[in-house]
């Protein structure tokens, strides 16, 4: 064997080893996804990835269970409430502090910004319970929409600052000279330029909501007002064993508003992080 | 159609800056005027106060007999083209030129009308449907001046509208803007940093330091008599010489040579006096050998700038440039002369730098009253 011909063994090894590596790695993180598309219409479903096999039965069960509907009613209401509300608080915000100067802006927003991944964190679930409680706002859907809100305010009005700070301030002066009142200004002018950046924090405040289970969990005990992740936990037949038909078909339901929703606003305005205007 | 008139007009900022310093200025109706400076001398600030996007701190400022000092920037009835053209870029060119009509609640089909008919006039016809960032940076600033023009204004406010642009395109651009101006008859201020643009543009024209005016006058004013060494070193493609003299038997010695103390101002300089005399290099005529009567020097750098060259004469302590056609290009190292063409030498105060002249007072007036 030529030394040349090694050379050519070893890399056709290597390259046969990594892509064995990948395959591995790739279906570990696939089997979960196949397990959620194909369970939901399997006839015996269990913790494995089913056999192919079809039934529509497990959607019946879904549309039977009392509280499965209405907790995707619950889902959206929180979600989009919390949304509105971000989104709104938001760029009225970040548009005042990327516009005033304030002595100690900036640490003003590293401290929000660190403190409210504490806010909903598990560390302060009781503070905030108690806290709920005291304000009457326990097993309200309202508490919820508004812990949540507080949560996601700060990281989502550091995002849009720097959308707002790369806007150039001569676009808002001049339509200041043509006589568009400050309102006007952030009708015509300032949102729909930073609208990807608005964009951006809808889905992710939608998202957050959608997928959080212990906020709801603690603050709203009536199941009749509980989002759709706190719902799938009750899912046990009557020997206390998980349902899994029920499970699987709800959770594929529960999946596709998000990302259709993903894929709209993607397709629209594509994500991004940082502000600006493309010359 | 009107003009502006500023008095004792001041804005300082906040942190004890003196932007502009008690401007005293009047600019026609219809009238070109260009405000000149090096950056930070305060002219962006000054055509931003006068569109109300700065608060004046003191003094008055009216357009057309009006007094606006306090009044908002959309009740001025000023157009303003930002040197970034600031169009909005979510919106077409037609929905951009609009848009101050927009802001006057002017019915849709109508200013879509008076939109598309401004675009015309500015050979954007094609381009209406179009967002900002699909134009050339020529078509961008044309919308912006569309976008200025549509609203009528009575006064038109340029922050540097050409830099943006390349060099080919700017002399276009520079023309354009002359005649579209000449043809509206709309009172423009514009800021320049460009003395060449400047010149070529303006009916009148202020030059800027540190807040105040060092001079106000036609382009042809300033380049042929600068009212300072200030002046004298700004205005003009190659720097004036600006040389050291001592005046002696009635003439000016310099290190170079002698000349004679220009008629116009023999009444005002005295024997030993020290004084600088400005001279232009285009205002020299070179030829090659020494002469008694004018500068002399030995050729150290020859510049070629197409149609003449720029050939710099050394001389013990001194180095002035004269400016000579294509065909009378010297070789280095030769020893040449260079004699003032007449009524072109300008005396200087050595101390304070301000023009002798017999009509000193007259001509310093804008900058008397200014301090």
């Amino acid at each position: 064997m030529t030394p040349n011909s090694t050379e050519v063994v070893r890399r056709s090894l290597g390259r046969i080893g990594s892509y064995v590596f990948v395959c591995v790695i790739t279906l570990f993180f696939a089997l979960p996804m196949v397990w959620l598309v194909l369970t939901p219409f399997s006839t015996s479903p269990s913790y494995r990835v089913p056999s192919p096999s079809f039934t529509l039965h497990n959607f019946r069960d879904v549309a039977h269970n009392p509280y499965a509907l209405g907790s995707l009613k619950n889902s959206l209401f929180l979600a989009l409430g919390t949304m509105v509300l971000v989104v709104v608080l938001a760029a009225l915000a970040s548009y005042a502090l990327s516009r005033v100067r304030i002595p100690g802006r900036d640490a003003l927003l590293y401290a929000l910004l660190l403190l409210s991944s504490i806010v909903t964190g598990t560390a302060t679930m009781v503070p905030i319970f108690v806290m709920i409680y005291q304000l009457n706002l326990i097993n309200t859907q309202t508490g919820v929409v508004l812990v949540m809100t507080g949560g996601l305010l700060p990281a989502a009005i550091f995002i849009i600052k720097d959308f707002m700070d790369a806007m150039p301030r001569s676009l808002e002066e001049s339509a200041r000279v043509f006589g568009a009142s400050p309102l006007q200004i952030l009708r015509h002018v300032v949102t729909p330029v930073v609208r990807p950046g608005l964009a951006t924090i809808a889905v992710w405040a939608v998202v957050n909501v959608w997928g959080n289970f212990l906020l709801p969990y603690i603050l709203l005990q009536d199941p009749g007002k509980q989002p759709g992740a706190v719902i799938m936990f009750n899912f046990y037949d009557e020997g206390g064993q998980p349902d899994f038909g029920l499970i699987a078909a709800f959770s594929l339901i529960y999946s596709i508003p998000v990302v259709v929703l993903y894929l709209v606003i993607n397709k629209r305005y594509g994500f991004r992080f940082q502000g600006g205007i493309k010359g | 159609m009107a003009g502006i008139s500023m008095n004792g007009l001041s804005k300082v900022y906040p942190g004890g800056v003196v932007a502009v310093d008690r401007l005293d200025l009047q600019v026609e109706d219809g009238e070109f005027f260009a405000l000149l400076g090096p950056s930070g001398c305060g002219k962006t600030t000054l055509l931003r106060t006068i569109a109300g996007l700065e608060q004046s701190s003191a003094g008055s400022l009216s357009i057309g007999g009006r007094v606006v000092t306090d009044l908002p920037p959309g009740d001025r009835n000023v157009a303003m083209v930002f040197q970034d053209y600031a169009l909005f870029p979510h919106m077409t060119v037609a929905d951009n030129i609009a848009y101050p009509l927009r802001i006057q609640k002017v019915g849709r089909t109508e200013r879509r009308g008076s939109a598309e008919e401004t675009a015309n006039g500015l050979s954007l016809a094609g381009l209406l449907e179009r967002r900002p960032a699909e134009l050339s940076g020529g078509q961008q600033q044309r919308v912006a001046l569309a976008r200025a023009i549509v609203s009528r204004p009575s006064v038109f406010l340029f922050d540097e509208p050409l830099s943006n642009l390349d060099a080919r395109l700017r002399l276009e651009a520079r023309t354009f803007l002359k005649r579209l101006q000449k043809e509206l008859g709309v009172t423009t201020v514009f800021v320049t940093h460009d003395q060449a643009e400047a010149l070529a543009l303006a009916d009148r024209m202020a030059i800027m330091e540190h807040g105040r005016i060092r001079q106000i006058g036609s382009p042809r004013e300033v380049f042929a008599r600068p009212a300072n060494t200030f002046v004298a070193n700004f205005i003009g493609s190659t720097p004036m010489n600006l040389l050291d003299a001592t005046v002696a038997d009635g003439s000016l010695h310099l290190a170079c040579g002698t000349i004679p103390v220009p008629a116009d101002v023999r009444s005002l300089v005295h024997e030993g006096d020290t004084l600088v005399v400005g001279i232009r290099p285009e205002y020299l005529t070179m030829t090659p050998g020494e002469h008694d009567d004018g500068l002399r020097g030995t050729v150290s750098v020859v510049e070629n700038l197409g149609t003449y060259a720029l050939v710099t004469l050394e001389n013990e302590a001194q180095t002035f440039g004269v400016v000579t056609g294509e065909a009378d290009e010297p070789a280095l190292g030769a020893r040449c002369s260079a004699v003032p063409q007449p009524g072109r030498v300008l005396l200087y105060g050595a101390e304070d730098g301000e023009l002798i002249t017999a009509e000193r007072t007259e001509q310093q007036e804008p900058a008397e009253a200014a301090s």
